[in-house]
């Protein structure tokens, strides 16, 4: 089939099973609106991956293809449409095989909600939107999508409406991203001034001629390129959730579970090292807007792996562990490994949509219990869902045999971010890369330990639960978890569905279609990094990518170099390590973890409350907006404003008012009356003064 | 056919009909009260069709003046009507949002209901007449005598302190009238014409252009409203009935806006490019200010009033760009806000007319009964916040863009106005919207009607279709707006 009709099923498709879903979901019923979006999804899945088959091994050629016009008002010209290039072409089956998966997983998962077609049409909007960011062929489009996942998980995060904390944390995703999106705005502004159109086929030719331009923004002289992209980046991190702007991303989770699997893993949140990729042909003239791309992503992934190894919410570590690969993946922008950027962004997909729904299978089996603190031991009970979690766990943690070239995913896109790290460290000479080299393999230690910790803490050791427990949560599901007082990290998940009488007795394996998407995401965990190596970040990544990441002339950080041995192997060795450390604290001094934390020491209160960022955001945004705007409306509006102005005067008038009589409708008349003279007399005196 | 003076005066044919029922029966005979309801809903209806044969008919390859009327009037004037690309949408966007305020008061109105709809029908023909006058006294009775029938729709059908509101919107407004009136009188004396397109190509004095320029400012800050002088806005917009409201915020606002571009600009561009850090100050002011005040505010009608006042913000900031794109964006964000703020206001009529209050504090977890009404809201809600798909992205980018290039420091701080709509807007809706219902009241509330729907619908489509379609408003007005542009940039010289 034509791949440009292809391209337009994929991406019209799920819009469709959103409409039909959101518009006549309470009309169709719930298994017809699930059927119809998870169909669409499901094929667009299969013909993205045709696509993508089509575009690895098959000569398809880029192309972009125009449906409409958007938004066409001089030199700003937007249109509806779809670029396929290697880029877009990767992102094509990320974005559909995750959401398709989630779509399945959720029929399980959802099962006993009862707004189903309300919960599949905001999916399916949602890939929509995904599927528009990533096929734009301007800025606006990519605008478009961008704020339209944002929307999505928006509407998704406070899903669960009747929660307060759900709410609390819809708000606060949608305004951080949107702090994001103030300076991403601003750069798209500095592009079309600058370069005089918001295509990226008509930008991209005149960066090289302009870099150097100087640039006036807010009084200061820029070079122009370090502007416009560290503008950009800025909607990058707010959207990656990066440091500074993650706030929101923990608090996502108090989401249904496959949507923290598809919108904050697996797609969304890549969005933003998705564009510095596709801008790479800005970015690589841009040398101090890459390093503050680097500096960020470095200190975001060690950042978040400190907090994440302190936390008990499952769904929380494994948040973090996202922030902390999305940091590793800004450092191989960073640095000029786009493609390796690109790769980890792929693999990183599958194992971590794997986790989440891996978690999102305990939690189901645990009766919405978050909380680590009350699991233990539960590979007996769950013995498929233990050994996918392990597979994604030794994929995270990149494990593999370094000279035999053998591994999981993450063993190939994470060596090869902290093999292009040193690179630019070596060869390039920039400190910088030394900075991320030295931060990438500290943080893949520190990955190790959380991620083994999860693993140990949930399957592993003694039973911290009791069947007690478990009918204690089956019978509370219709309340409000969030006062629950041992549930004070974990916001239970609860669900308004009258009670089916079956108790739940002890944990068990969730149904087919919760089992099968964890199934394919681990064959994707295990083989993509193999299968891909080569075509992203190997041999045949000139082929793979037809030139849709641009790279400089002095770029040669993805070079086949000779490294040092201790170099190539320092990942795995602190990998091992931090595996060490996990299973030391958690397998044989089993209840060491509890007791480290029960101390209270300063360090683990730092990280165990995220740096206090919320805290700080709190005291500084939050007070001061409130501040400023009861200031704003009683002392600038109501004392200054009005009571020198208008109340002033119509105080005097309605003394006047009071004395000529009663203050009653009627006597608006009256003034009507008087205004309609007045005009009349000033217009007469006005005509005869003129004609005089 | 003298179609601009046609839908001008088709309203007042409404109006005799209602007058004809108030003679032959008895004014509060229910027969007699439908009746009048009737005439006024067919009357809007029928303005709004020929409203759209204008817009059909209209050439949007020609910049200047289409379907001139000219006629002597008395006293050596004359009577001059004609549209252009920037004035021809207004038209459209009165005599759409009209129709609809009639049947957003259909049930709400109860006394003096005669009168109510007569005050509409008056009010519509101003303010299309407003629109497309071509001279500038005939303009000045447009424009004055447009206030009266509000002044009456907020002092007679609105809310307890009708009478406060209503005097504060008098006063402000008559204040810049007055020396509006004032700089009329002397163009007419300088110029020896009241011909608006004679005028807008008519060399004024530099120095002169200043304190013309700051009179016609007078009467439009107002009407903005541009801060400080927006407090009357607010307990207008609280006070007036609903349908009062979605006027006021719809189409009276846009008089403001209207008057810069077609007055202040063209007739005095020196002045304007002089004044136009004033502007730009006054407007990211409004943006920021308006947008914290809004965030705090525990009536939810006081809330959109504010964030109108905000958006207004951008608005004044993309016409005084002085660029194509800025001056594009800010028609179309007055487009848009006509039909988003107008919706946001009947959104709050929905809940006010059935719990009658507009506290905040007293709704919650209204999605448990009302779904419908949830979902209208939010697109409503993304709308204001200027969500991409949406009308309300277009003009904000575009006029952010727009001033971007003439002051990088405006299009920053206007640009923080995107993330305070969204803090100030989603909170509203979180707080009335999501949740559990926990006030008794709200317990047996009940979705929206057919009627409601039938009035949503309409202003729903507008704001996805030009969302997504903005080229429908710029194919017409880019011939106008491109010649107000070269004619503004030629004379300052830029």
């Amino acid at each position: 089939m034509d791949p440009k009709l292809l391209v337009t099923i994929i991406l019209y498709g799920p819009l469709i099973g959103a409409i039909v879903a959101g518009l006549f979901g309470r009309r169709i019923g719930n298994v017809l609106s699930m059927s119809v979006t998870t169909g669409f999804l499901m094929l667009s899945a299969v013909l993205s991956w045709i696509v993508f088959a089509k575009w690895t091994w098959g000569g398809l050629e880029p192309f972009t293809l125009t449906y409409a016009p958007f938004i066409q008002v001089g030199n700003f010209v937007s249109n509806w449409s779809f670029r396929l290039d290697g880029l877009s072409a990767v992102m094509l089956v990320v974005v559909t095989t995750v959401s398709s998966l989630v779509h399945l997983y959720s029929w399980g998962y959802m099962a006993e909600d009862d707004s189903k077609p309300r919960f599949f049409a905001y999916l399916s909007l949602f890939t929509f939107a995904m599927l528009s960011l990533i096929s734009a062929a301007d800025f606006m489009q990519l605008f478009f999508g961008w704020e339209g996942v944002g929307l999505a998980s928006y509407l998704l995060i406070g899903f669960w409406h009747h929660k307060p904390t759900a709410n609390a944390a819809a708000i606060k995703a949608f305004v951080v991203n949107r702090v994001g999106d103030f300076g991403f705005a601003l750069g798209i502004m500095t592009v079309f001034w600058s370069l005089g159109s918001i295509q990226f086929a008509q930008i991209f030719p005149l960066v090289a001629a302009h870099a150097n331009d100087a640039w006036l923004f807010a009084g200061q002289s820029f070079r122009l390129m370090d502007l416009a992209c560290a503008l950009l980046f800025v909607g990058a991190m707010g959207k990656s959730a990066q440091f500074f702007l993650h706030t929101w991303l923990p608090d996502a989770m108090e989401g249904p579970t496959p949507v923290s699997a598809l919108i904050h893993a697996a797609t969304m949140v890549t969005a933003g090292v998705y564009m510095v990729c596709l801008l790479s042909p800005m970015f690589e003239y841009a040398p101090v807007a890459k390093h503050i791309v680097t500096v960020v992503g470095a200190v975001t992934a060690l950042f978040a792996a400190t907090v994440g190894m302190m936390q008990n919410d499952i769904k929380r570590v494994i948040a973090y562990s996202t922030c902390s690969q999305l940091g590793y993946m800004f450092m191989a922008a960073g640095v000029g490994a786009y493609q390796a950027g690109m790769f980890h962004l792929f693999t990183h997909a599958f194992f971590k949509a794997l986790l989440f729904l891996g978690a999102g299978s305990v939690i189901t089996a645990m009766v919405h219990e978050q909380d680590m603190r009350r699991y233990g031991g539960l590979m007996k009970y769950l013995p498929i869902t233990c050994g996918v979690m392990v597979i994604g766990t030794i994929a995270i943690t990149g494990l593999g045999i370094p000279f035999a070239e053998l591994g999981f995913a993450g063993f190939y896109s994470k060596d090869s971010i902290i093999h292009a790290a040193w690179e630019a460290g070596s060869a390039g000479h920039d400190p910088i890369g030394y900075f991320a080299w030295v931060t990438g393999i500290f943080v893949a230690g520190l990955t190790a330990y959380y991620s083994w910790r999860l693993a140990f803490f949930t399957f592993n050791g003694h039973a911290r639960w009791t069947s007690e427990d478990l009918e204690h949560h089956w019978h509370n599901r219709d309340h409000d978890h969030s006062h629950d007082d041992h549930a004070s990290d974990a916001q239970a998940e609860t669900h308004s569905e009258p009670d089916h009488g079956a108790v739940v007795h002890e944990p068990r394996e969730t149904p087919w279609t919760m089992r099968l998407p964890l199934l394919v995401l681990a064959l994707g965990a295990i083989g993509s990094g193999y299968l891909f190596v080569e075509k992203f970040v190997g041999a045949e990544q000139r082929e793979f990518w037809k030139g849709a990441i641009f790279t400089a002339a002095n770029n040669h950080v993805l070079a086949e170099g000779a490294t040092p041995l201790l170099v190539t192997l320092a990942p795995l060795i602190v990998s091992i390590g931090g595996l060490v450390i996990a299973a030391y604290v958690y397998l044989l001094r089993e209840g060491l973890g509890a007791r480290l934390a029960a101390n209270k020491g300063p360090v683990y209160l730092f990280f165990y409350n995220k740096w206090f960022f919320d805290e700080l955001y709190d005291a500084t945004f939050v007070r001061a907006a409130k501040w400023l705007g009861d200031l704003f409306w009683k002392g600038g509006d109501q004392r200054i404003i009005d009571g020198l102005g208008p109340d002033g005067v119509s105080a005097v008038s309605y003394e006047i008012g009071k004395g000529a009589g009663r203050l009653q409708t009627g006597f608006l008349y009256h003034y009507a009356f008087v205004m309609l003279l007045g005009v009349a007399a000033i217009l007469s005196y006005a005509l005869w003064a003129w004609n005089a | 056919m003298p179609i601009l003076s046609l839908i001008t005066y088709a309203p007042l044919l409404g109006v005799a009909g209602i007058l004809a029922l108030r003679l032959f029966g008895k004014a509060d005979d229910p027969r007699t009260v439908q009746a009048s309801k009737w005439i006024a809903l067919v009357t809007t209806l029928a303005t709004l069709a020929l409203s759209v044969l204008l817009v059909v008919q209209f050439n949007p390859h020609e910049a200047g003046f289409q379907f001139v009327e000219e006629a002597p009037w008395f006293a050596g004037l004359n009577y001059r009507m004609g549209v252009d690309g920037i004035s021809v949408l207004f038209v459209l966007l009165t005599a759409f949002l009209m129709p609809l305020c009639i049947a957003a008061s259909w049930k709400t109105i109860e006394k003096r209901v005669l009168e109510y709809m007569i005050a509409f029908l008056i009010l519509e023909t101003l303010v299309i007449g407003v629109f497309c006058a071509l001279d500038l006294i005939l303009f000045y009775i447009f424009f004055e005598f447009g206030l009266v029938p509000m002044f009456l729709i907020i002092g007679i059908w609105g809310g307890e302190r009708r009478v406060y509101a209503a005097f504060k919107f008098f006063l402000y407004t008559l204040l810049g009238s007055v020396l509006m009136l004032a700089a009329i009188l002397f163009m007419i004396g300088t110029a020896h014409t009241s011909s608006i397109p004679e005028l807008m190509v008519y060399h004024f004095d530099p120095k002169v252009q200043t304190w013309l320029w700051l009179a016609f400012f007078a009467s439009f800050a107002v009407k903005m409203p541009m801060w400080p002088v927006h407090t009357w806005l607010p307990d207008a917009h609280v006070e007036a009935p609903t349908a009062g409201s979605v006027i006021l915020a719809g189409i009276l606002l846009k008089l403001g806006g209207y008057g810069f571009m077609r007055f202040s600009l063209p007739m005095f561009p020196q002045a304007s490019h002089q004044f136009t850090p004033l502007i730009f100050s006054l407007s990211v002011i409004a943006v920021v200010y308006t947008s914290l005040v809004a965030f705090r505010q525990v009536d939810i009608k006081k809330l959109i009033a504010y964030s109108s006042v905000a958006h207004m913000g951008f608005v004044t900031m993309g016409i005084f760009s002085g660029t194509a794109t800025g001056e594009q964006g800010a028609l179309f964000q007055m487009l848009s806000h006509g039909v988003i703020s107008g919706a946001l206001f009947l959104c709050v009529g929905v809940v006010y007319d059935r719990m009658h209050t507009r506290e905040i504090a007293f709704y919650g977890g209204l999605v448990n009964r009302m779904p419908w009404y949830a979902a209208v809201f939010m697109l409503f809600t993304m709308g204001n916040v200027g969500l991409p798909g949406t009308s309300g992205f277009v003009g904000e980018i575009l006029t952010m863009t727009g001033t971007y290039g003439v002051s990088t420091w405006t299009a920053i701080i206007a640009a923080t106005g995107v993330i305070l709509s969204a803090v100030y807007a989603l909170t509203l809706y979180r707080r009335v919207i999501f949740g559990t219902i926990t006030n008794s009241k709200l317990m047996g509330i009940d979705d929206l009607d057919w009627r409601e729907v039938a009035i949503f619908a309409p202003l729903i489509a507008a704001t996805l279709v030009l969302g997504v379609q903005p080229g429908a408003v710029f194919n017409l007005t880019q011939a106008s707006v491109d010649h107000l542009v070269s004619a503004y940039q030629a004379a300052i010289g830029g």
